[in-house]
């Protein structure tokens, strides 16, 4: 039936056709190419639209009403909820009113270190810069890189202002940093030293590949109060190791680093499981005939480890990474449960300090600390991606 | 490129969440009240007595803050009350620092799932202006059975009354008081501190002795400072006494003429200084500590002085947790011989013409805190589930509960009647002896009929003005984050830009006629 109406079979009986029959021939045929259009048009509508919907229902649209209420202000009338447009209000309390020693932190001189730390990152954005600027990248790849260097040195200029400076202190913003960057680190090292271990020929290495993962299973507030628990020293299960050591008197969460530290061991403990894992299967899944020829040929424990399991890890690495960094700014259950944010606001992150805000019915401040959390993430993992991971996954 | 892309979307995705999950409720639009808070209740003109009416098949949920206190009393006396009505009471708790909110969404998003709330009154403020609470006004006076009369005048005309119109039910009656062992201070020849500098001394003398004969040193002094607690009411103990001196109208937390916080002088600093000189004297975790955990120290005996509401008087009687039964001295909160000169900012001694009602040359100013938990009724309801939670609220507050409930230390209420004040049988049928009913029932009444006793703040947005912003200042303040001067200016800072924001000349208009209250 097809065929009877293809373009060519009608071109070719052309010159017979008389000029009534060759308009309604010709009717007919765009009137059947249109059918097939639209019927097509409108499976794709059928077929997409639910799933743009549904994306546009949970995603856009809270995104835009959080963006419209991170620049307003509610209040509560008799007949409900009234939203009154503020403009940047909730922002410039943040980052520069009476919130800003909240959410960005108390800044003062920085210390020799913290110039240090500040010279360092800066001639390592340089050395990015001037690296780029050889390279084959395009003029639009070296202006956000430099916009991105520029960022990561206000950032660090701000850190070691309030982080390395005396007299200073960190907000929300870079304690959840000191989160991120120092749990993800420790959370690293970990998984991939008990990753080797189990990797190792033990007895009870599958007990132990168990044992392991099991904190990961455990709800973030059962740890948060398991280690609440821990790190009493006044009435806890550790009173008399506390007592013997001399610490009845001591209490980690009157002490800001001592707060933190305590939420990071927390939070180490529990995230440490997701790096074992996932490490623990790239290093079954590398090629051992590799590693065992390198032993053949000397090479030492460390140098088969530096030079090729590291390498072959490398990929899975970078993408661990980037997962637990986005998670891990994030953070909220063992901050809020374990020290409640305290003492003072020294172990708020983000998410608690948007909380809250939330708590409290200031749904434009929670909706801004939202909003700057989400910029942050995104340039986060927008530059991790393109100068980490991407280098790593090509040279792979 | 596409898993960078894929990365950041995800990134992006999980960055959104948090802003869906903090924003959604609030987002809903909340449809119009279904029913006007001035309706005139179904059941005002006759006796509302829970035995006498019926509500089979109604179910009441009553929403609170997290037990065992005040929740226990609801949740213990619930099957009575069904059984005595049939209606059936579904008692919901939330963590203190969740209630407040959880009501106003509830309401104003017309969810409605809660159709009673004990709750702080201080925050009528902001539930009455919306409609949010039904007026029962003409139910309490014309109700035999809760003794409208029976209630202590402050209760009835402060806590409950906003705007001259009766929103809640009291059930509970708050004062803050010092507690303090009478077997310590005996022993070692002191007196109860009349001022804050004589409690100060107390505690640094008491400090690391054994207090309960464990052979374990023990603190001088133990009170709740822990941040989005139940603990930001007591610097306004410590400070009141410094600031307010001319009686109650004076006012103790706003200038009259200006709205402008006084919290930024010489007398709030005095304060600050004392709140944070009692850490050395106090448990070392005392700044993550709640009034729970305070008040367990307490009656454990490993304190000396204590700074609370009424709760620690039944409690120390309790004899399954107390071990310092008979040794619980009460007294009103003490005083300070130098007060706020409030032109100067300054502190000035106190004499007659600047402390007109000190005692032995001390002003001292009773708090008021928090004014008692009180339960109040949804005013966008069906009738006849409002007629049940009325029942409820007001068979809870009748003397025939109220006058047990209030003399066991784990229900939270603390006396309220006229009643539980003078009839000292009900304390000592409780295991209270007779002197230490008349001590612990003494200090309450002595803070109640000061006349320069503190009303608390009960203002528009009072919530923010001190849950917030007071709570997070001081909390900082202890916990080393920010000096005395700083804190005091972050104060200053968030409550003018609160008033600001809600328009002084209203707020300013609300703090004065929170002030007239006669009592």
């Amino acid at each position: 039936m097809a065929s009877s109406d293809s373009p060519a079979r009608f071109e070719s009986r052309g010159p017979t056709v008389p000029q009534a029959g060759l308009e309604a021939t010709s009717r007919s045929l765009i009137r059947r190419r249109v059918g097939t259009w639209t019927s097509d048009r409108v499976a794709r509508l059928v077929f997409i639209w639910p799933a743009i919907s549904v994306v546009l229902f949970l995603s856009i649209f809270p995104l835009v009403v959080s963006l419209y209420l991170s620049l307003s202000r509610l209040q509560l009338t008799s007949s409900g909820i009234k939203i009154d447009f503020r403009g940047l209000v909730n922002y410039q309390s943040l980052l520069t009113g009476t919130e800003q020693s909240h959410f960005l932190g108390v800044f003062r001189t920085p210390s020799p270190l913290g110039w240090a730390i500040f010279t360092g990152v800066g001639l390592l954005a340089a050395w990015g810069l001037v690296s780029s600027v050889r390279g084959r990248t395009s003029p639009l790849g070296l202006v956000l890189r430099a916009a991105g260097a520029l960022f990561l040195l206000a950032i660090t200029w701000l850190f070691v202002e309030s982080v390395f400076a005396p007299g200073g202190r960190p907000g929300a913003l870079f304690v959840t940093i000191v989160y991120v960057f120092a749990g993800m680190g420790l959370q690293y090292l970990l998984g991939l030293g008990l990753a080797l271990l189990v990797t190792q020929r033990l007895a009870g290495r599958r007990l132990f590949r168990i044992v392991f993962l099991l904190p990961m299973t455990i709800t973030p507030v059962g740890i948060a109060y398991m280690f609440r628990m821990l790190t009493d020293t006044g009435k806890g299960p550790f009173v008399p190791v506390f007592d013997a050591l001399g610490l009845q008197d001591f209490t980690w969460v009157n002490d800001p680093w001592g707060a933190r530290i305590a939420v990071m061991i927390g939070d180490v403990w529990q995230w440490t499981p997701f790096m074992f894992i996932v490490l623990l299967a790239a290093l079954e899944a590398q090629d051992h005939e590799i590693v065992e020829a390198a032993h053949v040929d000397g090479a030492s424990g460390w140098q088969a480890f530096r030079y090729i399991t590291l390498p072959a890890i490398l990929p899975v690495t970078t993408t661990i990474l980037l997962i637990r960094m986005i998670e891990a700014f994030k953070i909220i259950d063992l901050p809020n449960i374990l020290t409640n944010g305290g003492p003072g606001t020294a172990t708020e992150s983000l998410t608690l300090e948007a909380f809250f805000d939330w708590r409290t019915l200031n749904l434009g401040r929670s909706a801004a600390v939202a909003y700057l959390l989400l910029i942050v993430v995104t340039i986060a993992a927008v530059a991790y991606v393109n100068l980490v991971r991407r280098r790593v996954t090509t040279n792979a | 490129m596409r898993n960078g892309w894929s990365m950041r979307g995800a990134g992006l995705v999980a960055s959104l969440s948090l802003i869906v999950t903090a924003c959604g409720t609030a987002a809903t639009p909340s449809p119009a009240a279904s029913t006007p808070a001035s309706v005139p209740p179904a059941s005002a003109a006759g006796s509302p007595s829970a035995a006498a009416q019926n509500f089979a098949g109604v179910t009441v949920n009553v929403l609170t803050f997290t037990g065992p206190q005040i929740a226990e009393p609801l949740q213990r006396r619930g099957p009575d009350f069904e059984k005595l009505t049939g209606a059936k009471i579904n008692v919901v708790t939330v963590p203190f620092s969740d209630l407040y909110q959880k009501i106003l969404t509830d309401i104003s998003t017309g969810t409605n799932s809660y159709q009673a709330f004990v709750f702080d009154p201080q925050w009528m403020g902001d539930f009455v202006a919306p409609g949010y609470l039904l007026d029962v006004s003409d139910r309490v006076k014309s109700d035999p059975v809760l003794k409208w009369d029976d209630i202590g005048p402050f209760f009835r005309d402060f806590s409950a009354t906003y705007q001259g119109k009766v929103y809640t039910i009291p059930l509970d009656g708050d004062f803050h008081m010092v507690y303090y062992r009478t077997d310590i201070l005996q022993k070692d020849g002191l007196k109860p501190p009349a001022t804050w500098d004589d409690y100060l001394a107390i505690a640094k003398a008491e400090q690391g002795k054994d207090l309960n004969g464990d052979g374990q040193p023990d603190y001088g002094s133990c009170i709740s400072m822990k941040r989005n607690a139940q603990a930001y009411w007591f610097i306004y103990s410590i400070g009141g006494a410094f600031i307010q001196t001319q009686g109650t109208g004076q006012g103790a937390f706003f200038n009259t003429d200006n709205m402008q916080p006084l919290v930024n002088n010489d007398a709030f600093a005095a304060a600050l200084d004392i709140y944070k000189q009692m850490l050395k004297y106090a448990p070392p975790n005392q700044i993550n500590l709640d009034v729970g955990d305070t008040r367990g120290l307490f009656t454990s005996g490993r304190c000396a002085l204590s700074l609370d509401w009424g709760d620690i008087g039944p409690l120390a009687v309790d004899p399954a947790t107390s071990k310092v039964q008979d040794k619980v001295g009460a007294i009103i909160l003490p005083g300070s011989k130098q007060v706020l000169d409030r032109s100067s900012g300054k502190l000035v001694a106190c004499d007659a013409t600047t402390c007109p009602n000190a005692v032995d040359g001390i002003n001292h100013a009773p708090y008021a805190a928090y004014g008692g938990w009180s339960g109040a009724i949804n005013a966008k309801i069906d009738p006849k589930i409002q007629d049940a939670a009325y029942a409820f609220l007001a068979y809870m507050s009748a003397p025939e509960q109220s006058n047990t409930d209030v003399t066991i230390g784990k229900t939270g209420f603390n006396p309220y009647r006229t009643s539980q004040f003078s009839d000292t049988s009900l304390w000592v049928k409780s295991g209270m002896s007779e002197t230490a009913a008349k001590n612990y029932l003494g200090a309450i009444q002595a803070s109640l009929q000061s006349p320069n006793m503190i009303l608390d703040m009960r203002i528009p947005k009072t919530q923010q003005y001190q849950q917030v912003v007071l709570d997070q200042a001081v909390a900082q303040f202890l916990a080393g984050e920010i000096d005395r001067d700083a804190a005091m200016k972050q104060i200053t800072d968030g409550w003018n830009a609160i008033t600001d924001q809600e328009g002084r000349d209203t707020q300013l208009a609300a703090y004065k006629a929170s002030l007239g209250v006669q009592r």
